[in-house]
């Protein structure tokens, strides 16, 4: 019989020593029912309160309202977490709950408790009012004020901004006005805001002002949903937790990578917003260069935000623009085709957008990065709607076989070799290599190795805002990106807008294609062609 | 899915079978990350299956059920290979008959996936020492239930003590997590110094020990079991130096927290599915030192 466990204090020590930089870790050290080793017990924010702007908006009702309940019904929101609803409705607090309800019985991943919505519905608030109302704000201070006062949640207040961008500086301006923004003692604040972060670099500089008048840069909380995803962070894990890959994870034996984001739908109602954004600002700045940076980094020399943060930036900064944006580059518009069995229009016939737009719904282009590893290695992102399905993946494509003892016919429609990280919507991997085709003959041809990890499981695979809520709440921030990125990723994308919007229309392609013809002669001059998805 | 029934046969056999429906149903390779072998009695085998099969949809398994039958008929090896829908993995039930029950794991090890996790559950009677068993010793976890020792459950958690080895785990422990970490979020906030404890619940519920061992591990203090009307736990009171922070919960749902000072709030506290535990189960493989801790304080101040 082994030496029963050490005693709590031993542990409490050992917990503050392994939590290191965790920024719970005084929590750790004050509770003596954590300990490292205990793991089972999952992370469970602290008490506070969620003040939501926007509660009528799209992602409110299909993404965030719902996520909030699934955490609660896994067991990870804390007693007293209160949801503060604020939007200029004339609704009293029952409206909002119905609200919730609605979306929660709609969109939420778990299935529905009784006793979970119970325990959310105790703590939903609303407050009415319009931004530029003072009044509104105050009561919004005093609703918290009282929230802390019957729910115990202790002055930890989220703001998540699920508004337009045009409505930040005017947002911000008020929580500093009430001293919302500033934590007093013992508590916090944060502020959770949502692409797009800008539409270039001046006014990303310029919104990362604002909001850093009022809130210092460590409590405020970027969303890139992407990152949130199980098999983004699974692209760490593949990278660093295994001998397998990271020997070939360089120019020695990399062809190329290819990242893809493709989706079916068209702009949708989202007009207002899309026109003149376009898909490079929408897709390639935040989650496909994100995605970059996750392939491309060296390996950090921990999980934790500022490691992580600071090897994505390196990799970044290391990006290179090619020399000839004209070839290197392709840009499209969908015109009207056949999407998946549906008759769908084009892009200049959509509601809202002008006839003569010059919005790309379509872009590729190609980076290269310039350090030791991936010299000469081009990195092709990809992004458009209305392709022919909805998918998201990054490929690995490993260079051909230096020689090959088979004759030239034996190995004809030998491909190269692959290694696709799925992002969605069937999350997983993909491995492509050569096999020998059964029979007498030697033919060689490729053949793909699939893995998924039970993400068909719907109780048990949180959905990516889940995991982000409950990292804001936790204030945990490795998966957040930091202004820096964000700023970086700009100076890249930033000289392809200039250039393109020298360029007149783009080019058009058929919906339900797989984009424009220039995105396939861009590939062809390498000597390369896109994956089919 | 495919059921195919297979009679008087061998573990050789068994694998043939697998091969070749696998290859009937033109997926020749799954993605299975570990075998879980059931080791159950036949009144056990459906609702264990069933909570494999569920758990398996998050851990994609070979689940291999062996039931040991009647030891004085003739020798013989039956099984029942499912494979389709209902898992992303496979099923083999196995019914063991004559003297072969003593050697299952004969027929158990050659159809373990090579070079994974093995996971073996004892629904309900479970070895002395888990890991001594012939099944047991074949796998990295071992889970046992000791609310499937019908009435003796709390005293089937002192022997657990005794033939403890790393990777043992019993569900009654598992059963406690949302309670473990409802308490541990109550103490995020400081709470001071707590003079003693009381945990109540239904009378024989072998959780409640355990809880209490853990509580008076974690906080040096002495923590004590009390019955209750049910079901499963109702309360955990802890004595302040002023006042008392109590979680109670009477409807197995919908739990209040109170604590001095602060306004009682209602948390969801659902009782689980067996599916749901022992998903929680295949999570992590290593060992479980917290488990091993309250247990053998628990077998220390057992007067059973």
């Amino acid at each position: 019989m082994t030496e029963p466990a050490a005693p709590a204090e031993d542990a409490v020590t050992a917990a503050a020593a392994v939590a290191g930089t965790a920024t719970t870790a005084e929590v750790l050290a004050a509770n003596p029912l954590r300990d490292p080793r205990d793991k089972r017990l999952p992370r469970v924010a602290g008490p506070c309160v969620m003040v939501l702007f926007g509660v009528t908006g799209d992602l409110a009702k299909r993404k965030l309202l719902p996520a909030i309940y699934d955490l609660g019904n896994r067991g990870l929101l804390p007693p007293g977490f209160s949801l503060v609803g604020f939007a200029r409705r004339d609704w009293k607090d029952q409206d909002f709950a119905q609200l919730t309800h609605d979306a929660v019985k709609a969109h939420a991943r778990t299935p529905f408790r009784e006793e979970v919505w119970k325990q959310l519905r105790e703590g939903i608030h609303f407050v009415p009012g319009e931004f530029s109302d003072d009044g509104a704000f105050d009561a919004l201070a005093m609703a918290l004020a009282e929230i802390d006062e019957t729910r115990g949640t202790g002055g930890n207040y989220a703001f998540y901004l699920s508004v337009p961008p045009r409505f930040f500086p005017v947002v911000v301006e008020q929580l500093k006005r009430t001293g919302l923004a500033d934590a007093p003692e013992g508590s916090w604040r944060r502020v959770v805001i949502e692409k797009p972060f800008g539409h270039d670099l001046r006014s990303a500089h310029e919104l990362n002002e604002i909001t850093t008048s009022a809130f210092p840069e460590s409590s405020i909380f970027r969303i890139d949903h992407y990152l949130g995803k199980e098999t983004v962070q699974n692209i760490m894990a593949l990278r660093f937790a295994n001998n397998l890959y990271e020997p070939i994870w360089n120019r020695g034996y990399v062809d190329h990578v290819q990242i893809t984001m493709a989706e079916d739908i068209g702009i949708g109602g989202r007009a207002g917003y899309y026109d003149g954004i376009g898909a490079a600002r929408d897709v390639i700045q935040n989650h496909l260069l994100q995605l970059l940076a996750l392939v491309g980094m060296e390996d950090p020399t921990s999980f934790d935000a500022s490691a992580l943060r600071r090897e994505k930036e390196k990799v970044l900064k290391a990006v290179r623009l090619p020399a000839n944006l004209g070839l290197n580059t392709a840009r499209g518009q969908y015109a009207a085709g056949w999407q998946g069995g549906e008759k769908v229009v084009g892009y200049l016939e959509e509601e809202g957008i002008s006839s003569d737009s010059t919005t790309e719904t379509y872009a590729a282009i190609k980076l290269e990065i310039a350090n030791r590893r991936w010299a000469g290695v081009p990195f092709y992102l990809r992004t458009g709607k209305r392709l022919g399905r909805r998918v998201t993946e990054v490929a690995v494509v490993f260079q051909r076989a230096p020689h090959l003892p088979f004759s030239k016919d034996d190995t004809e429609i030998l491909g190269q070799n692959a290694l696709v990280i799925r992002v969605q919507p069937d999350e997983g991997i993909t491995v492509r290599f050569g096999s020998k085709v059964p029979g007498t003959a030697m033919e060689v041809r490729d053949v793909s190795m699939d893995f998924a990890y039970g993400e068909s499981f719907l109780e048990s695979s949180p959905e990516a805002y889940e995991r982000l809520l409950l990292d804001v709440m936790i204030g945990d921030p490795p998966l957040f990106p930091h202004q820096r990125e964000v700023e970086l990723s700009w100076k890249i994308l930033d000289p392809i807008e200039e250039f393109w919007a020298t360029q007149g229309q783009p080019e058009p392609y058929e919906a339900g294609s797989w984009g424009p013809p220039s995105a396939d002669a861009m590939m062809a001059r390498d000597g390369r062609v896109w994956r089919r998805l | 899915m495919t059921t195919f029934m297979l009679s008087d046969t061998t573990a050789g056999k068994i694998s043939a079978q697998f091969t070749h429906l696998r290859h009937q149903m033109g997926a020749p390779a799954i993605g299975m990350v570990l075998t879980l072998v059931v080791v159950s009695e036949e009144r056990h085998q459906y609702d264990a299956l069933r909570a494999a099969t569920d758990a398996a949809r998050e851990h994609p398994s070979r689940i291999i059920v062996v039931i040991s039958r009647e030891a004085d008929e003739p020798i013989r090896l039956d099984a029942e290979l499912r494979i389709g829908e209902s898992t992303p993995g496979e099923v083999v039930v196995l019914r063991l008959y004559g003297e072969l029950t003593q050697h299952a794991d004969s027929v158990v090890s050659p159809l373990l996936l090579p070079d994974t996790p093995v996971v073996v559950w004892w629904p309900g009677a479970a070895p002395d020492a888990p890991a001594k068993d012939a099944i047991g010793a074949l796998a990295q976890r071992r889970i046992t239930d000791a609310t499937g020792f019908d009435h003796s459950g709390v005293k089937s958690l002192v022997t657990r003590a005794k033939g403890y080895t790393p990777g043992d785990t019993d569900l009654a422990w598992a059963r406690l997590t949302p309670w473990r970490s409802l308490l541990a979020a109550a103490f995020d906030q400081p709470v001071g110094k707590v003079r003693k404890g009381l945990v109540e619940a239904s009378p024989g519920n072998p959780s409640a020990p355990l809880l209490a061992a853990w509580l008076s591990e974690r906080l040096g203090a002495p923590i004590k079991v009390a019955d209750s009307a049910g079901p499963g736990l109702t309360a955990v009171r802890l004595q302040l130096g002023e006042g008392e922070l109590a979680v109670t919960r009477t409807d197995s749902r919908l739990a209040t927290l109170s604590r001095p000072g602060q306004p009682d709030r209602n948390v969801a506290l659902a009782r689980r599915q067996t599916s749901e535990l022992m998903a929680e189960e295949m999570r992590r493989l290593d060992s479980d030192e917290i488990y091993e801790a309250a247990v053998k304080r628990f077998a220390r101040t057992y007067k059973g």
